[in-house]
């Protein structure tokens, strides 16, 4: 059952990587990216249940919160980089107080 | 009681891969960066939470569930946080929606504050 | 005394992922715990938004009722993907947030945006911006039964 659910993930990763190889923009490549990253703490938790070592769960949650940081550096660089920058920036000075 | 639980955990990680695998389909199969994010989100969330749940039921009661559970609440409030930042990036540089019907300039019903002029904020225009 | 919860929630988490208990690490715990509290309280960031403990009866039962949420649209979305035909309707929309804090607002802004099908892309005041997948989902977001249902959460303490 665990190789179903660890070839079920690979499958999917696979299919996650195409996604990031063909783009076409850089958020696809980001959401892709940040897919992976799911992916990864869930191959992780069930690579860990496969072999009988489930420590590798707490790699999992280390990845996961350094996944989230990971796509909020690349989303930050690609906003105020050259892609977006004379974009009326209104909306982050009106955030909810 | 062994058997039960096997039985369930069985169920809930058959049921997680395949909305994994079909989440991943989705990825590959909508036409826009927006459209695709939804696919991305049932990944994040339901296939994601069953899989999960499942192996749950397998590491019984101990610290590793708890650990398990940790991993859920990561994605449960990371999740959104992460897609809400790219889906707003996203329409900040400027990328058109492919969009069957826009109904963002429609009037907002409900509530008793005076309604905002017509102008959108933060929203390339179409 | 949100200092207390917050030094108490640090400390069962220490617990939960360390599976040690011998003196010595418990102490660095404490002492980790301490570091963290009096940072946290340093940038002021202990406070009804940034530790909204009150919701956190209100939570369990906001949370199962998320989950079906979830699980339905998650298998709305799932059909759409396998269908041969891909039916989609990408729709913007505007919602309003009844939501009286910001908590609140929070909570309501990232269930739409966890429930697969719908994603906030903006909020100004109190105005959400939502793509939907699908007209329906749009359709019903704009019914307001989810912005009930936070509200209720919201006020349940």
């Amino acid at each position: 059952m665990f190789v179903l659910a660890t070839s079920a993930v690979l499958l999917a990763l696979l299919l996650a990587v195409i996604r990031a190889i063909r783009g076409p923009t850089v958020f696809d490549r980001v959401l892709a990216g940040n897919t992976v990253g799911t992916l990864a703490i869930l191959l992780l938790a069930s690579i860990g249940f496969l072999t009988g070592r489930p420590e590798f769960l707490d790699i999992g949650l280390t990845y996961g919160l350094l996944n989230l940081i990971g796509t909020f550096a690349v989303l930050k660089f690609f906003r105020h980089g050259d892609l977006a920058y004379d974009v009326d920036e209104n909306q982050e000075g009106k955030a909810w107080k | 009681m062994e058997v039960i639980a096997d039985a369930i955990s069985w169920v809930l990680i058959a049921l997680g891969s395949f909305f994994l695998v079909s989440g991943a389909i989705g990825l590959i199969r909508m036409p826009d960066v927006y459209t695709r994010m939804h696919a991305a989100s049932v990944i994040d969330t339901l296939g994601a939470m069953l899989l999960i749940l499942g192996l749950v039921f397998q590491a019984g009661f101990s610290l590793l569930a708890l650990k398990l559970l940790f991993v859920i609440a990561l994605l449960f409030f990371f999740g959104p946080v992460a897609s809400h930042a790219l889906a707003q990036a996203a329409l900040h540089a400027g990328i058109e929606p492919l969009l069957a019907e826009d109904r963002r300039g429609r009037d907002v019903p409900g509530g008793d504050e005076p309604e905002p002029d017509g102008k959108q904020e933060g929203v390339p225009s179409t | 005394m949100r200092s207390l919860v917050l030094a108490v929630a640090l400390f069962l988490f220490w617990l939960a992922l360390s599976g040690h208990y011998t003196p010595f690490l418990l102490t660095v715990g404490v002492l980790c715990v301490a570091l963290t509290v009096f940072v946290a309280s340093r940038m002021f960031i202990v406070d009804d938004e940034g530790q909204p403990m009150e919701l956190l009866l209100a939570a369990p039962t906001y949370w199962a009722w998320l989950y079906v949420e979830i699980a339905k649209s998650a298998v709305t979305v799932t059909r759409i993907i396998l269908d041969p035909k891909l039916p989609i309707s990408p729709t913007f929309t505007r919602v309003r947030a009844s939501q009286k804090t910001s908590a609140g607002l929070a909570t309501y802004a990232n269930s739409i945006t966890l429930t697969p099908g719908t994603i906030t892309t903006g909020v100004s005041d109190d105005i959400l911006t939502v793509h939907a997948i699908i007209r329906e989902g749009a359709d019903d977001l704009e019914a307001g039964g989810m912005d009930k249902r936070v509200r209720q959460f919201e006020g349940d303490t």
